[in-house]
């Protein structure tokens, strides 16, 4: 009993030394500054001299800044590209489940995006962009249109870096249905061949029920994705874009802390940020639950 | 008979829709490539040339002298390998102490893990920002690689996942021969999951190296920057100058790595983020 328990006593110890790393890791980098983040929150902390307590000021100010109202409605705006992306992405995995010539090749081909450097595909986007001679436009003047300048006009702006997203992006929910698509056991598919369902009766009760948890997966990573987009907007739209159209959350959090200072003031759109994500994902969790239960 | 013409012809048209698919997936990417090799004259010509004239390989010299480019491989390799090497290392211990080892709160501690995969970068980079300068590491390449080392929670997750197919036997029996519990790890569990380790780190390594919003908080001059923050400074810069061939052939260059990496490991890959979606 006595050497049981001193055997325990060490598999503890080490199971403790193990995990001591990612623990410290999450208590330093992750802990530590998100509480601080609150904290500095409700100060008009600037990064280098005292923080005076402001209670809820920053909070008011930014509920009365017309420029966070704009990059909060541009973020959401652009999210938009996430049920085309969904849509396209199944259809396309559904294509190349058929057992078609060359889908490996194709794998590979929508997939090159999804792992090439985000600021390089900015860069040649925002040349693709280009009203007079980038490749967007001279594809449109093919069938007669005269394109716009994408990203200098309030309007296209948006839908130009929706596009792109979806562009870079696609490879990867393709794949992720690709795989959920392969394994559904294909006596499915026989026995409502044989009941003599149409196309659509089997995408509606065989496929699309059974891709739904990569859906969930997918729709919450995204979601949590979309809310953070940065890198694009910096590159393409180096000032937030024409009228500040193409500035998002984090754009504006970046240039509020680490341009004007204003650590305080964007720790605070920094949290209420999170605080979106973290009630988007909740919600998604819990009508996930739900509509599981209705299905049983 | 009937069915089988009519499931021929959905299957045809499904592949030309999906061809016409890749061509608008793969033309972005060649008219980088064709845009790098052009004359200035063939650059802005309308309509526009695929193929240049002659191959001008002027610009994949000049981009070495025009900008930090080659700084910029370097940086971003120090820090990629680093943070991968060392953080692959703490995190398949920490994955095999979760799935293997018993101890107090075990579960606990790994559901706090857990709930930093619902933080966003931006919630907390300006206090670590703060942390970091206080340290005088702004500037340097230390905050791009430390919080590196100490693991990564997806990796922990996805190869604990994985260690759960491992029967516990193995490990009762290692210990009844006297193995200490590094040794059962190094000897017995990593190379049992090292094909998963492998998948997670080539992610980790290409999510790393395309990393931008850190690098750009923290890196300053010109030579402490990675290649993506220099490529960026080449297209604010010559843009302005119209020099797309230059700035063409520099993304080229920060392209190819990956390119070359995926080519290469392109199984592995794909089938590691196929169960990484499945599994979560």
């Amino acid at each position: 009993m006595k050497a049981k328990s001193s055997l325990y006593r060490k598999e503890s110890y080490y199971g403790y030394l193990f995990v001591l790393a990612p623990v410290v890791g999450y208590l330093l980098f992750t802990m530590y500054p998100l509480l601080y983040s609150l904290y500095g929150s409700f100060t008009d902390w600037d990064g280098l001299g005292q923080m005076t307590f402001i209670g809820l000021g920053n909070f008011k100010d930014i509920l009365a800044d017309e420029l966070f109202y704009k990059a909060s409605f541009n973020t959401i705006f652009m999210m938009i590209g996430i049920p085309i992306e969904i849509t396209l992405a199944l259809l396309l995995a559904m294509g190349l489940n058929r057992k078609m010539f060359g889908t490996t090749t194709f794998r590979v081909i929508y997939y090159v995006p999804v792992i090439s450097s985000l600021a390089a595909v900015s860069i040649l986007w925002q040349w693709a962009y280009n009203g007079d001679y980038g490749l967007v436009n001279q594809f449109l003047a093919l069938f007669g249109f005269e394109g716009p300048n994408w990203l200098t006009d309030k309007y296209t702006v948006k839908p130009a870096l929706i596009l792109m997203m979806i562009w870079k992006n696609i490879g990867y929910s393709m794949l992720l249905y690709l795989a959920a698509l392969q394994s559904v056991p294909k006596d499915y598919y026989e026995a409502a061949q044989l009941d003599g369902a149409n196309s659509w009766n089997i995408f509606w009760n065989i496929t699309f029920p059974m891709v739904k948890p990569v859906t969930f997966f997918i729709v919450v990573t995204k979601i949590i994705g979309g809310a953070q987009i940065f890198t694009e907007v910096n590159i393409m739209t180096p000032t937030g874009g024409p009228e500040y159209s193409s500035a998002t959350v984090v754009f504006y959090v970046w240039k509020k802390a680490f341009e004007n200072l204003q650590m305080g003031y964007a720790s605070g759109m920094a949290m209420l940020l999170g605080l979106f994500i973290f009630v988007i994902t909740l919600v998604q969790f819990r009508m996930n639950e739900r509509s599981s239960k209705d299905m049983e | 008979m009937l069915s089988l013409k009519r499931f021929n012809l959905t299957d045809l048209l499904a592949f030309i829709v999906i061809s016409i698919g890749a061509v608008f997936m793969v033309a972005p990417l060649l008219w980088t490539l064709s845009t790098s090799f052009k004359s200035k004259a063939e650059v802005f010509a309308l309509p526009p040339v695929w193929i240049p004239e002659t191959f001008h390989f002027e610009k994949y010299i000049e981009i070495w002298e025009k900008g930090p480019l080659l700084s910029g491989i370097q940086n971003s390799l120090i820090i990629t390998v680093c943070v991968t090497i060392i953080g692959t290392f703490t995190s398949s211990l920490a994955a095999f102490a979760f799935a293997k080892l018993r101890f107090p709160f075990k579960n606990m501690i790994f559901l706090l893990l857990l709930s930093a995969l619902m933080i966003p970068y931006p919630a907390v980079m300006i206090p670590q920002f703060i942390l970091f300068s206080e340290f005088g590491w702004v500037d340097t390449l230390k905050p791009l690689i430390v919080p590196g080392l100490f693991g990564n929670i997806m990796m922990i997750f996805f190869l604990r996942q994985y260690l759960t197919s491992v029967p516990g036997a193995i490990i009762e029996a290692a210990k009844i021969d006297g193995s200490s519990y590094f040794g059962i790890f190094s000897k017995i569990i990593f190379p049992l999951i090292r094909p998963a380790v492998a998948a997670q780190l080539i992610l980790w390594f290409m999510a790393v190296w395309n990393d931008y919003l850190a690098p750009i908080i923290y890196l300053n001059s010109p030579e402490k920057q990675t290649l993506q923050l220099v490529i960026a400074n080449f297209n604010a810069t010559y843009a302005i100058q119209t020099d797309y061939a230059l700035i063409m052939a520099a993304s080229f260059i920060a392209l190819l790595p990956m390119l070359i990496i995926f080519l290469v490991f392109q199984k592995q890959i794909i089938e590691s983020v196929a169960i990484s979606g499945v599994k979560g």
